[in-house]
């Protein structure tokens, strides 16, 4: 049987402490607490799950295949049904909802994992771009979201007073709902690490992993108490290359969420994947979101940033949100490739408490 | 909605293999393949509701998540785009992927393609990136697995010339093939035999070639079937199994995952026995001994009895159960590519569009991939007809 579409749920989140290194563990041990806790938390084990997916980068560990000794942390004996994007595990996410709708499995385990501490993060993702005309130039990432970030002051969305006080809100978030953030409680504005970008305005670089379970009808009520229920998901790429974008703008997010049905009701709650504060200000113009709408209630990617994890952890704090009784319709975002090439939004729901 | 929604394949595009395409780059490289399967569908970019793509580890351009830079060149800016890497099976699970994409009705039409560009990089040091605490490399994938070969000769009794003859057979059907790397115009068995010994058993002529190339895919449901020009190759079944890459347990001659992977394929299909109701099969055989090895595995001979298959001819083209009529992974290895090319070869075989190396009235195909230290399994049956409802 087909399960219609939003009647699949996000049934338990569990994530890391986020470090600014990891040394004293492998990959796989970073990861798996997240997997014992994720799945304690519906009391299945892996032999029990329909559909196992993962999200993670062979570039950040420096090494091919990094994801097959992750596959071991699992337990995946008996042979499990798997696989794997190398991608955010948000999109990993996503694959393991399309695996649900087809009705093939009513469980998923999804996980992401990523290590920036093994090399300079920065460096590492300008092997992302176009290796023939602008990988070779090495533009770091802070420095393309600094282009970013200058077109939205030179075109009167922003200034370095409002994106402070974006990483003064995220950060004391954190401190106040996040236990297992990097970056916590009130922290100066910095200096200029790019111009306009102050380190205040960037994320912190950390190492940390992330689980969800999904489950579709009546097994999301079997494990969930309050089961946050995907009402729509949908991601969009755009152009890579940035001369043929408009920066100041995230049309790939805002089809995204129209797909999602992110505009039909107000949520009150929205996790977005916004790494640099200026990326915040885009999202929330192609989000329509106002002040009534609780923005990173987690601190969000300024207060932890593990690089392939970060999007999956969007998904989780606003289906956390929604287990605990904090929100009832949260939007959850996530974004890949330099200034906001690709998003994915997720409409997420709560069903009526009992009064 | 009481049913998956059937899936057919309504286009095929490949792109010639070769060693090295010096003329295109990695976005001219997958464009070719995409251009060609939508030709073969009569259909536009604009047609394209999502793209999914695949590729075996970035190292091997050196491009850390090359589907950001190849948005454009594969017309999917403003579309979703996924990206699956499950090592050396990729490319079945990619076009798995996608085709859940159809059958849980997310989208209608699908563009999936997988490629590997090896010579912008070196796959064997693409491979061999030092890691603390952990195994170097063995020597190329050869290396890992040879002794994997030994097991099973030493287990069934095959007599040590078998991996010559599915060599020879694959060099030989890839003159068939236009798209394939290796056309070896004067080989013989001969020839096979008195070729290097690489990874002993295995021979430098029983060994897959590097290659550059592409290969891409249009999936579409029952209403983008019915207005397909050419006739459609529908998915019957489709799975993927992974286990661990090592432990005490592990059958490397005949792994579990494997086995089960092939065993859901056929229950979703409704085969009860394989070797009558499969008329051909494309099988992912990177070192020829894996030919007798699959077919064990894949349920095709009893234990141990693969290899009398493969003696007997039963797996030539003209057998009762051709084996990779394309040439097959040792004729043509752009590793991203290599699953999805075998399911695309699969399709052309029921879709009676395999040209030289056509299978005569082949209605129902096997495409099959594996990955990793024999870890990853991704497998698909099509067949002519649409699958009951």
């Amino acid at each position: 049987m087909t399960p219609p579409a939003g009647d699949i749920a996000i049934v338990a989140f569990a994530q890391s402490d986020h470090r600014r290194r990891t040394d004293d563990v492998s990959e796989v041990e970073m990861l798996m607490p997240v997997l014992h806790e994720v799945l304690e938390r519906t009391g299945l084990k892996a032999g029990d799950v329909g559909f196992t997916c993962s999200g993670s980068s062979d570039y950040l560990a420096g090494r091919a295949f990094s994801f097959t000794m992750a596959l071991d942390g699992v337990g995946a004996w008996p042979p499990i049904s798997e696989s794997h994007v190398e991608m955010d595990g948000a999109w990993a996410l996503y694959e393991a909802w399309v695996k649900l709708l087809t009705g093939e499995a009513d469980t998923a385990l999804v996980y992401a994992y990523g290590k920036s501490s093994a090399g300079e993060v920065r460096d590492v993702l300008t092997r992302q771009l176009d290796p023939y005309y602008l990988a070779p130039l090495w533009p770091d990432s802070v420095s393309l979201a600094a282009l970013q970030a200058q077109a939205l002051i030179d075109a009167g969305e922003t200034d370095g007073p409002a994106l402070a006080a974006i990483a003064a809100r995220s950060r004391s978030s954190a401190a106040e709902n996040n236990p297992h953030a990097q970056l916590t409680g009130v922290r100066p504005h910095g200096d200029h690490l790019v111009h306009p970008l102050r380190t205040g305005d960037c994320p912190p670089v950390g190492d940390g992993a992330a689980a969800v379970v999904l489950a579709a009808g009546r097994r999301a009520r079997e494990l969930c108490d309050r089961p946050a229920w995907i009402r729509g998901i949908d991601h969009r790429i755009e152009a890579h290359g940035l001369g043929v974008r408009d920066l100041t703008d995230s049309p790939s997010t805002r089809l995204a969420a129209q797909r999602a049905g992110a505009f039909e009701r107000p949520a009150d709650t929205a996790e977005l994947h916004a790494p640099f504060t200026s990326q915040e200000v885009v999202l929330r113009k192609a989000l329509r979101l106002d002040d009534t709408v609780r923005v990173n209630p987690s601190g969000g990617a300024l207060a932890a940033n593990p690089v392939m994890a970060a999007g999956l952890i969007r998904l989780g704090e606003a289906a956390a949100a929604i287990h605990r009784g904090t929100s009832d319709r949260a939007l959850a975002h996530a974004t890949s490739g330099p200034c906001l090439q690709q998003n994915l939004v997720a409409v997420l729901e709560g069903e009526p408490r009992a009064a | 909605m009481p049913h998956k929604e059937p899936v057919a394949v309504v286009g095929i595009g490949q792109t010639k293999h070769v060693a090295a395409r010096w003329d295109v780059s990695l976005a001219g490289l997958v464009r070719e393949a995409a251009h060609r399967a939508l030709h073969d569908a009569e259909l536009t970019w604009a047609d394209i509701d999502a793209v999914v793509i695949g590729k075996a580890p970035d190292f091997f351009e050196g491009v850390m998540m090359p589907e950001l830079y190849l948005a454009d060149a594969l017309g999917a800016v403003g579309k979703p785009m996924l990206r699956v890497h499950t090592a050396g099976s990729v490319g079945g699970s990619t076009a798995l992927v996608a085709a859940n994409l159809v059958a849980a009705r997310v989208h209608s039409t699908v563009l999936t393609l997988a490629f590997e560009k090896q010579s912008e990089s070196n796959a064997m040091w693409g491979l061999s990136l030092p890691v603390p605490f952990q195994q170097p490399l063995l020597a190329g994938a050869g290396g890992f697995f040879a002794p994997h070969v030994r097991a099973y000769m030493r287990r069934t009794g095959a007599p040590d010339t078998i991996g010559s003859l599915v060599a020879y057979k694959d060099r030989r059907n890839a003159l068939k093939n236009p798209y394939a790397h290796l056309h070896e115009h004067d080989i013989t068995l001969e020839k096979v035999q008195a070729s290097p010994m690489l990874w002993d058993p295995v021979r430098y002529s029983e060994t897959c070639p590097s290659s550059d190339g592409a290969c891409a895919l249009v999936l579409t449901d029952r209403a983008g079937a019915a207005r397909s020009p050419r006739p459609a190759a529908w998915v019957h079944g489709g799975a993927m199994r992974s286990e661990p890459t090592m432990f005490a347990g592990k059958d490397f001659v005949s792994p579990r995952a494997g086995r089960d992977c092939a065993a859901d394929v056929y229950r979703q299909a409704g085969i009860t026995d394989p070797r009558r109701e499969i008329d051909a099969v494309e099988m992912y055989v990177p070192f020829s001994w894996y030919e007798p090895m699959w077919l064990e595995n894949l349920g095709f001979a009893a234990e141990g009895e693969g290899w009398k298959l493969t003696e007997s001819g039963v797996t030539e083209l003209d057998g009762d159960l051709p084996v990779n009529p394309s040439g097959g992974v040792l004729s043509t290895n752009p590793i991203g590519a290599s699953g999805m090319i075998r399911f695309a070869e699969a399709a052309l075989q029921v879709r009676g569009q395999a040209g030289a190396h056509q299978v005569p009235g082949a209605r129902r195909a096997l495409g099959h991939a594996y990955g990793g230290g024999s870890q990853f399994f991704a497998m698909w049956l099509v067949g002519t007809a649409p699958p009951a409802t």
